[in-house]
């Protein structure tokens, strides 16, 4: 094969590969509009308003990107884990756990300067996600603990000890004097918050946080040695073993890194959008991140797009909620009809034969193609 | 007062046990197919607001369970779409099939109830003479009706696997599907049952828990028992009377959690709620050597055109 044709069919596979993706994506949206009939919602009418209303508005393109900042963080954090091999399903619990870190520091130093805390604060909140993410990791390389049963359980955990905080040691001084209770923590100091990029909007430096994380992780996993090493643990264990690698210390690393991230997505929502820890913070991202990343093909450079794209439903399906009626819960589930679909569709993408099928129809097109241009076959 | 916690223990822990021996029975049976469904939580939960919602409408608490189970089957079967049909990643469409039961049990709620309301459901029944007995009279004779089904399906489970040839075939299929392909087995057909009967079950566990335990539906009212439920298929290794013993040491656990704070003891809500989900990670952690005899093909999609 001369490389000419090489590269062809390697661009006919990466458009192969997106076509499929696409077409999954149609597919939950068509069985989603069912699930729309049946809460008694015109189908049409709730896409619309999904998929357009958020670009009406100042507000709704700038809710897009702040719901997109941290589904990049989790969705990076998952791709890091899945590309290594282990499923990381415990991006919930590992964001708030994040998310207390952040704030404890945030409150411990308010006195320290912006450019100092808000690095601390990442950082605990890192290190907070890391350490919960890589319980989950321990286990399953030093104990064999199946890794999606104890994320899963680690997230249940993690609810609580979360709310055992902000209920307890870290609650507000205030809700305690005035006998009101509520379980949050006191208002950080603007030391802590991140800027706000327009007035009025909750728009906040995180995205572009998220962004050259992403860039980072694309280099991590394709230009070092450290990320190449874990996509081969990832893809053939036994033979990364039999090369020499420490299958178990790098399955640790993955985790390590993919509760970090979610963590940091929990510093994210902390310093950009409530500027306190309080219940209820996630919204769901840990489960939306794993749509996210596979969505992006696991690739850091489709995260972005892929996140900017949940960002939009998720913003889209409040605003449909009060057009249409329709709860905007229902998005959970056209999510995880995406999931279904989508890893349905990886069958194809790995079925050899069922690749040279199409391989073959993109080739007699352009053949044709060639033959009408007076070109040779 | 010892013997009055411990009774107390084992009254609330019993009840308990029951949507977490079912799922797990029901998950069993898939595991030992070959297929790993991490969606019974999502099966549980939409069979939970299903079997509610009939009772809620019609009254009749027989026909909620049959559509909860009805319900369960539907969801086993487009789990066994995505996983033997379309050959998919077994973990990760478990969790997709968890958020689209998730999701779509909440909605459904709201559009079609609104808010908290409580059914009348499944009475506990007190079977006369024997109940008065003290002590094991609560304990045996004055519970659910549905709490007797689930422990009869315990030995009815363990002759469908281990004595008849269909159980046989199921076995086969989750070890070496190869093999049992070429002596005539269909490997679709059997692991399409398995999901099918693990659906019922996780349906069956998820109107308990509505009609029979809580009288009500609310979001999130699985809170991670289907979860659980597959957790409890490693520590059961398999087997019917395993998953038993687990599922009663869970709900016991839980029990003690709950009477701690009926009882006042100081100790921190949150801690206690986290005692059940923390027992099984360390059972899991414990019981990782027993793990390797899990079926051999568990996890791995079969494909005839593939078969080594």
């Amino acid at each position: 094969m001369s490389k000419n044709t090489e590269i062809k069919r390697h661009r006919q596979e990466r458009m192969l590969n997106f076509g499929i993706v696409i077409v999954s994506l149609l597919a939950a949206l068509i069985i989603g509009a069912l699930l729309f009939l049946i809460a008694k919602g015109n189908p049409f009418k709730a896409y619309a308003v999904m998929f357009t209303k958020p670009f009406t508005s100042t507000f709704g393109m700038t809710e897009i990107l702040v719901r997109a900042a941290p589904l990049m963080f989790v969705g990076l954090g998952i791709a890091i884990a899945f590309r290594s091999g282990i499923l990381n399903i415990g991006a919930e619990g590992q964001i708030l756990m994040g998310a207390i870190a952040g704030a404890a520091v945030a409150l411990a130093f308010p006195d320290m300067p912006k450019i100092i805390l808000l690095p601390m604060v990442f950082l605990a909140s890192f290190i907070g996600g890391a350490l919960w993410g890589g319980i989950a990791g321990w286990m399953r390389s030093y104990l064999n603990v199946n890794e999606i049963l104890s994320t899963v359980m680690l997230n249940y955990i993690a609810i609580q000890v979360y709310m055992f905080f902000i209920r307890g040691p870290l609650i507000d001084p205030k809700e305690v004097s005035y006998g009101t209770g509520v379980p949050q923590t006191a208002v950080f100091s603007k030391n802590a918050w991140l800027t706000r990029l327009i007035p009025g909007t909750r728009l906040h430096t995180g995205i572009f946080i998220a962004i050259v994380l992403a860039v980072l992780v694309y280099i991590l996993l394709w230009k070092t040695t450290i990320g190449y090493r874990m996509r081969a643990v990832g893809i053939e264990p036994k033979a990364a073993r039999a090369a020499g690698m420490n299958v178990k210390a790098y399955l640790l690393l993955a985790m390590l890194l993919s509760g970090g991230f979610a963590g940091m997505a929990g510093a994210i929502e902390i310093t950009g959008i409530h500027h306190r820890a309080m219940e209820s913070i996630s919204a769901g991202y840990g489960f939306s991140g794993i749509v996210v990343a596979l969505f992006g093909g696991l690739h850091p450079l489709g995260i972005i797009p892929s996140s900017a794209l949940f960002g939009l439903l998720i913003v889209g399906s409040d605003m449909m909620q009060r057009a249409v009626n329709v709860p905007a819960s229902i998005i959970l589930s056209i999510q995880g009809l995406v999931i279904l679909s989508l890893v349905s569709s990886q069958n194809f993408l790995t079925n050899p034969r069922f690749k040279e099928k199409i391989l073959k129809i993109f080739d007699s097109k352009s053949k044709t193609r060639n033959l009408k241009k007076g070109g040779r076959a | 007062m010892i013997q009055e916690f411990i009774v107390g223990i084992i009254l609330g822990g019993i009840p308990l046990s029951v949507s977490l021996l079912l799922a797990g029975l029901g998950e069993m049976f898939t595991q030992r197919s070959g297929v790993f469904n991490l969606g019974v939580e999502g099966i549980m939960m939409l069979s939970a607001f299903i079997g509610f919602f009939v009772v809620y409408t019609i009254g009749s608490p027989f026909l909620g369970i049959i559509a909860a189970m009805a319900g369960g089957a539907l969801m086993g079967l487009l789990m066994g779409l995505v996983s033997i049909t379309f050959k998919a990643s077994q973990g990760i469409s478990g969790i997709g099939l968890f958020m689209f039961g998730w999701g779509l049990s909440g909605t459904l709620f709201r559009v079609y109830v609104g808010g908290v309301t409580t059914i009348k459901g499944i009475n506990d029944i007190y079977i006369p003479v024997l109940s008065n007995i003290p002590i094991i009279g609560p304990i045996l004779f004055s519970q659910n009706p549905l709490v007797y089904v689930a422990y009869l399906l315990v030995p009815v489970a363990s002759w469908l696997l281990f004595k008849t040839s269909w159980g046989l075939k199921v076995r086969a299929v989750g070890t070496t599907p190869a093999a049992a392909d070429t002596v005539g087995v269909s490997v679709v057909k059997i692991r399409y049952q398995s999901l099918v009967i693990g659906g019922v079950m996780a349906g069956l566990a998820g109107a308990y828990l509505s009609i029979a335990q809580a009288h009500l539906f609310a979001d999130n009212i699985t809170a991670g028992r289907g979860f659980i439920a597959v957790a409890l298929v490693y520590f059961g290794r398999w087997k019917p009377a395993g998953i038993m013993g687990g599922a009663l040491l869970f709900s016991m656990a839980h029990s003690f959690q709950r009477l701690i704070q009926v009882y006042g003891i100081n100790f921190p809500y949150e801690i206690a709620v986290i005692i059940p989900y923390i027992l099984v990670i360390v059972v899991l952690a414990f019981t990782w050597k027993s793990q390797s005899l899990g079926p051999l093909a568990l996890g791995k999609p079969y494909d005839r055109e593939f078969r080594g």
